[in-house]
């Protein structure tokens, strides 16, 4: 069977602008329940952290570049650094341990 | 008077955007210029790649559409895959609908809705208190139209640069969602701790057979909704958490 590229990609983009657009329209009061209140505070710092490890450990093929990277970037960012200070940490640390385990 | 002062504000939110959108634009470029390569592999042409992603921004998302158009999958397939690995934006649409003010109204919220991704979602949860959606029209604008810059000329450019300044300028991602988390773990302890089990059970999660086998967005969600549900229910914030902390957040 022959798909259309352009119907491919609007069923993708149509899937994915309801998954993102429901909640935000039709939720319009603020949710009183402690507990999910909480439960929103809590996860971006989780999606956040689950989404950058092990992902940075893999993105080269020396480990250690990234391990080296991710360590850094948290040192950094614990330390204060800001979003652009924190990013240019890691992607230097990890260009250039690449460069020297060649 | 709350009118009159309602334009200004807008305009500083936006200005605001475009400036922290800039790491994010560096980020985007690098990750969709792998993208387009993708793309280009699937069999689409420059102007079919740049539509799907000035209409997905979705990083995973679009990958895993491209995987389907290459291996001339069913419409259904390409939706079913789309919500699961999507799937993770709908919870960060419902915290943002509790960031936004009651008065945001239905076109607002949808194109709050339609740029939702992890690095604007991430962005805009550390705003002190309410959102103001300019800020997100800003930060959309700046980092999306280098999404779709990149991912034209990974399509056009291919391998042309070398791997490694790939992989660096990717991890640029990474670094800005460290920027986002620590501050808040060094602030409240419980949320240094829940960082570092997020990340241990991501290990955990990606090396252990079958689990392992899952898309990386339906393991993002399984361990989202587990360890947030636990960490409401073990350590229940009292106060609204953006009024409590509206104090410290003032250095992005």
């Amino acid at each position: 069977m022959k798909h259309n590229v352009y119907i491919y990609i609007l069923v993708m983009c149509l899937t994915s602008f309801l998954l993102r657009a429901m909640p935000l329209t039709l939720i319009r009061k603020e949710i009183k329940n402690k507990y999910f209140r909480s439960f929103l505070y809590y996860v971006p710092y989780v999606t956040l952290a689950v989404m950058t490890f092990p992902a940075i450990m893999d993105a080269s093929e020396h480990r250690i570049a990234g391990i080296a990277s991710l360590i850094a970037g948290m040192a950094a960012a614990y330390l204060g650094a800001g979003l652009f200070p924190t990013a240019i940490i890691c992607s230097v640390i990890i260009f250039v341990f690449e460069l020297f385990l060649r | 008077m709350k009118t009159e002062s309602k334009i200004p504000e807008a305009r500083k939110w936006f200005l605001k955007g475009l400036r922290d959108g800039i790491p994010i634009a560096a980020g985007y470029f690098a990750v969709s210029f792998a993208l387009g390569i993708t793309a280009r592999n699937a069999g689409l042409t420059w102007y079919q790649a740049t539509i799907a992603s000035l209409l997905c921004n979705a990083s995973a998302g679009e990958y895993a559409g491209f995987e389907v158009i290459a291996s001339h999958g069913s419409y259904i397939t390409m939706a079913l895959i789309t919500a699961i690995i999507s799937a993770r934006y709908m919870l960060m649409s419902v915290t943002l609908s509790q960031k936004l003010s009651p008065e945001v109204n239905t076109p607002q919220r949808l194109f709050v809705g339609f740029w939702v991704t992890d690095e604007i979602f991430g962005a805009s949860s550390t705003v002190p208190g309410k959102l103001n959606p300019h800020y997100n029209y800003g930060l959309a604008i700046c980092s999306l139209s280098f999404w779709a810059l990149g991912t034209c000329l990974g399509v056009v450019l291919g391998n042309i640069l070398p791997a490694n300044v790939v992989t660096a300028l990717g991890v640029l991602l990474y670094g800005m969602f460290l920027a986002i988390i620590m501050p808040e773990g060094r602030k409240n302890k419980k949320v240094g701790v829940i960082i570092i089990i997020s990340m241990a059970v991501s290990f955990a999660f990606s090396r252990l057979p079958y689990i392992s086998d899952l898309s990386e967005g339906t393991r993002i969600i399984i361990i989202t909704l587990l360890i947030a549900g636990a960490a409401a229910f073990i350590f229940p914030v009292e106060e609204k958490p953006e009024s409590a902390d509206s104090g410290g957040e003032d250095e992005i």
